[in-house]
């Protein structure tokens, strides 16, 4: 018997995972998949927005100017990659100027600090490459980076440190409502499973409504919308130090021009309303359309430099605004959904909530003696010359370089193999360690990475998947010697 | 009869015409002699050179390059893959060691096609 | 720190050659620095024939080719030093890198050759829509996990690209027993060599498809489809002319990348066409002492190319060590000209080095009886030649005396039709 179950292992269900880690209670996350950040948390465009955007008053403005402080220190103490970047908004024209004035007004309201307006010189000065067109800017200092999968990654591997149960491939297929607890009924490798718990929060994302349904008649509707981005080579990676919008519309923030903390530069995402909201493919039409509006921001971008397209799903629904509320027949229930951007960065203060939520639903919240706050990470290009000599002499692994393009070692690949977490799959290690995340692309690491991970899994080669289950590498060896 | 063929004996790949005349054939189109040759033989009984793998048991890797020491006939291509899949090596080895002699009667061995020291991983 | 005459970074075909001719040209102190585990890079997983006629005068698989290098080294003094990766290198010369057993090392030399070939263009550099699923490799890839490791990648399988990659690895994957639907080629001709058009396809009666290419990757998971369209004289894929190949791979042979991290480190000057260093004909980089040569400079056709190459920046390195050696000011830039999309070198040092030298490009189109011509500063002709045949994926070479380039500062390569 669990005191909380967690249903879904995204940056929200990793936030609540971490807040709920520092109280004597016993926690469990769901997670269909089999890693941890593995669908919308792992691919969007990893900013830390400053909180000018959402309406004054909405729980979406309350929690992103509250989530950009908080994601400070937590970059800080679980050793994320994070860096206070900064944000221009761009005003093309005189529409632009009036719609970048209000945003600054709503910033204000909002209490989001160091916000300016600054004029075309202004912004030529910070940002030299964007393109001439531009009029003026919202500047918004306080907005960052941050590598999206590693803030949900860190903050599971804090969380099982201080005691939180992760499991991985559990599909919830229904949940049962007793009197004192639920009963969460899942599928795990074809075979029925039950897990119980006096608390449920629901974080399953783009799933949030089907697994609302199993308890009540859900008051939302998530409505999958899809965004896609060019990710280019970190030769194109300081066009912009900044990250870089034009104003945005109805249809969201609008194609953004950013640097991401690994060196790289993305540009989008568009956005389209989806059927499927597993469907994560790229389109040649959005794929145009895109370098078609970034070009308006700047028109030095060589997309021959492009190292990789993806897309991602916005848990996005029929109302403009977050739903962090109880379901209607139990306060035990809670359910995070709509869970749009800002939504990354608004996490870490959601949390909070939802833990103050099930405070008062009865929830008993003791301070434990050990919590530990911190966690960290070895990345050997990081290190200076002596540290990086003292570290090779403690554990050779690390004088083995196995990614060439991002510098990563096998003492790092076989540490985040071992993590709290582990890293069981090749993009789950290159989401923990960057290997195979530079210009190749994995075209020289992957195989390395591959005998890695089934020397240290103890597995067969052959059952070492690129990500998600199913997507196996090999299909046989060539002889049966 | 005529045929137009590409040589593959070097890189260049000469445009070969071969004619034939009472069984016996003319080329053209060659630039040296061994054209010359491959143009009858492709004719003729058409070879190939195999180059593939076989399992290497205590070296460095799992597998060890190997080749047919010359053109065997191309209808027993499949044939002499089936012999080399078969095959198994035990390290150490040294290039040009002869893995299998006379492959399917052909006359033609598989042989290493490099060295391979012995529990060097 | 370590002290070296001359250190050569990466020890594939390149690096051997370079080595081995710097040793011949009387250099002693000699480090070859290698990050796998062993030497002959790339050679290793080539297990076809059809390398060394041009050098050894004998056709030899590329473990055979490699092994022919490191035993000709066997009796030298040159080190090699495998499983150390190289992080940066100085305009000075200092080389910083890592290894298992020393850590952090620190080298110095008098002389550095870069030779660290090249990385394949992948999915993402091209863009092709769709899923994101498992079972997309780039060629060499398959062919490491298949040659070396002993792994097959898939089942039935779809080729993008028909350059000598995508050719070998069609022939490769159907002895493995695997089902080769297409290679796709989105050319309206196949960028690879004829010889294996009729030894790897025609062989083996595999389709090849050209102006077509990948329009579309299906499969949540693991590959499930392909879908492959015509395409225009614009290379845009036509609607209406989609096939559906069912298969569980997609192998892409679209391109080989110079790599020039270090190079970059080093302040080594590129160039946006070749993808490799600008450099004199002695293969000397802008940075004084700083060689290049084999697919770190350009990608090359053959390995018999890139030895012959590696040898001249080899003798060059050692010639520069022993007499200290300047370029001087009687320096011919060579231009590009219609038709022509790189030269190697790009610098001919008039008062320096040998008095001829071999002047390497590629045409940027397939041209019939094109005139190869060299032009002077006022469009006079100082060189010509007919050629029935250029193109793109054959590069091309023509042999310049010095003395016919005299008062030049610049010359222009074109064809002429």
């Amino acid at each position: 018997m669990y005191d909380v179950i967690i249903i879904g292992a995204g940056v929200c269900g990793a936030a609540v995972a971490r807040e709920l880690s520092k109280y004597q209670l016993k926690v469990l996350c769901l997670e269909k998949e089999n890693d941890v950040a593995n669908g919308t948390s792992k691919a969007n465009s990893g900013i830390v927005h400053a909180g000018y955007d959402p309406k004054p008053g909405t729980l979406m403005a309350k929690y992103n100017v509250l989530g950009n402080q908080l994601i400070q220190q937590l970059a800080k103490d679980l050793d994320i990659p994070y860096r206070k970047s900064g944000s221009l908004v761009l005003a093309f024209d005189e529409q632009d100027m009036q719609t970048i004035k209000q945003l600054y007004q709503q910033g204000i309201e909002n209490g989001v600090p160091e916000l300016s307006l600054i004029s075309k010189e202004e912004v030529k000065a910070l940002e030299p490459n964007l393109t001439e067109e531009i009029k003026g800017a919202l500047y918004a200092k306080s907005a960052g980076i941050i590598s999206p999968w590693e803030l949900a990654i860190a903050q599971f591997d804090n969380a099982v440190d201080n005691g939180v149960e992760v499991e991985l491939e559990q599909q919830v297929v229904d949940i049962q409502k007793q009197e004192e607890y639920f009963t969460v009924i899942t599928e795990h490798h074809g075979k029925t499973q039950q897990f119980q718990a006096a608390f449920i929060v629901n974080a399953a994302g783009v799933h949030t409504d089907t697994i609302c349904a199993f308890i009540s008649q859900p008051k939302f509707q998530i409505v999958p919308n899809k965004g896609q981005y060019f990710l280019l080579d970190k030769s194109q990676g300081d066009l912009v130090t900044r990250v870089i919008f034009q104003c945005p519309s109805k249809a969201g923030k609008g194609v953004l021009v950013a640097p991401t903390v690994h060196g790289n530069l993305i540009v989008g995402p568009d956005a389209v309303d989806i059927e499927d909201p597993e469907d994560v493919s790229t389109t040649a039409k959005q794929l145009a359309y895109i370098q078609r509006v970034a070009s308006k921001t700047c028109d030095k971008i060589q997309y021959r430099e492009s190292i990789r397209n993806f897309a991602g799903v916005r848990a996005q629904g029929l109302i403009d605004e977050f739903i962090i509320e109880a379901a209607p027949e139990t306060d035990r229930f809670i359910n995070v959904a709509n869970i749009k951007s800002p939504g990354l960065t608004a996490s870490p203060a959601i949390a909070i909530d939802v833990v103050k939520m099930m405070e008062k639903a009865g929830l008993r919240l003791i301070k434990k003696s050990n919590y530990l706050s911190t966690r960290s990470m070895i990345r050997f290009k990081e290190l200076s010359p002596e540290e990086k000599q003292k570290i090779i002499q403690q554990d050779h692994r690390y004088g083995k370089v196995i990614c060439r393009c991002e510098t990563v070692t096998e003492g790092e690949i076989v540490a985040v193999i071992h993590a709290p977490v582990p890293a069981t799959t090749l993009d789950a290690v290159k989401r923990r360690c960057q290997a195979g995340m530079g210009r190749c692309q994995g075209g020289f690491c992957s195989p390395r990475v591959l005998d890695i991970l089934a020397r240290e899994r103890n597995v067969a080669p052959e059952t070492i998947c690129k990500d998600k289950a199913g997507s196996y590498i090999l299909t046989e060896k060539t002889h049966k010697g | 009869m005529k045929q137009e063929l590409i040589c593959i004996v070097c890189p260049q790949g000469c445009r070969l015409l071969v004619e034939e005349h009472n069984g016996s054939y003319q080329v053209s189109g060659n630039t040296c002699k061994r054209g010359e040759q491959y143009g009858i033989t492709e004719m003729t009984a058409p070879t190939r050179v195999i180059t593939s793998t076989v399992c290497l048991k205590g070296g460095r890797y799992p597998r060890l390059p190997v080749k047919t020491n010359g053109a065997i006939p191309k209808k027993l291509i499949f044939d002499c893959m089936e012999q080399i899949n078969q095959l198994t090596v035990y390290a150490p080895v040294k290039m040009g060691d002869v893995i299998l002699k006379n492959v399917l009667d052909t006359g033609i061995d598989i042989i290493s096609c490099r060295s391979a020291k012995s529990n060097e991983k | 720190m370590l002290e070296y005459d001359l250190v050569v970074i990466g020890g594939g075909p390149a690096g051997l050659a370079a080595a081995y001719s710097a040793y011949q040209n009387g250099v002693t102190k000699i480090l070859i620095l290698e990050r796998d585990d062993i030497t002959g890079g790339i050679l290793n997983q080539c297990i076809h024939n059809g390398f060394g006629l041009h050098y050894f005068k004998e056709e030899l698989t590329g473990p055979e080719y490699a092994q022919r290098f490191e035993e000709m080294l066997k009796d030298t003094s040159v080190t090699i030093m495998t499983q150390t990766m190289v992080l940066e290198v100085t305009p000075e010369k200092q080389i910083f890198a890592v290894n298992q057993t020393e850590g952090y090392i620190t080298i110095c030399a008098k002389a550095i050759v870069f030779s660290m070939g090249c990385r394949e263009r992948t999915r993402g550099a091209i863009a092709i829509p769709g899923d994101r699923p498992s079972g997309v490799f780039t060629a060499g890839t398959a062919q490491r996990y298949i040659n070396i490791e002993g792994y097959m990648v898939g089942k039935r399988v779809v080729i993008l690209g028909s350059g000598d990659i995508g050719l070998i690895m069609a022939r490769r994957m159907k002895l493995e027993g695997a089902e080769v639907l297409a290679v796709v080629e989105i050319m309206p001709y196949s960028n690879g060599l004829n010889r294996n058009i009729v030894q790897c396809l025609n062989d083996y009666d595999i389709p090849l498809y050209l102006s077509h290419t990948v329009t579309e990757i299906r499969g949540k998971r693991r590959v499930e489809q392909i879908v492959v369209s015509q395409v225009d004289q614009d290379r845009m894929p036509i609607s209406g002319t989609e096939i559906v190949f069912d298969c569980d791979t997609l192998l892409l042979s679209v391109g080989l990348i110079p790599e020039n991290e270090i190079s970059k480190t080093a302040k080594v000057t590129l160039d946006r066409r070749s993808n490799g260093a600008v450099v004199y004909d002695d293969m000397q980089t802008n940075i004084e002492g700083i060689f290049a040569c084999g697919n770190v400079l350009h990608v090359h056709d053959l390995v018999d190319f890139v030895t012959e190459e590696s040898m001249k920046a080899g003798k060059s390195a050692a010639q520069y060590i022993l007499n200290q050696y300047r370029h001087s000011e009687q320096t011919v830039m060579v231009e590009n000209g219609e038709k022509v999309s790189y030269t190697v070198p790009q610098k001919i040092d008039l008062a320096v080095g040998e008095p001829e030298t071999d002047l390497f490009f590629r045409v940027n189109q397939v041209i019939h009886h094109g005139i190869i011509t060299v032009l002077g500063e006022d469009q006079q002709v100082l060189f010509s030649k007919k050629k029935a045949h250029l193109l793109p994926a054959e590069m091309e070479k023509i042999h310049l005396k010095k003395e016919w380039l005299t008062k030049q500062r610049q010359i222009t390569i074109l064809i002429e039709e």
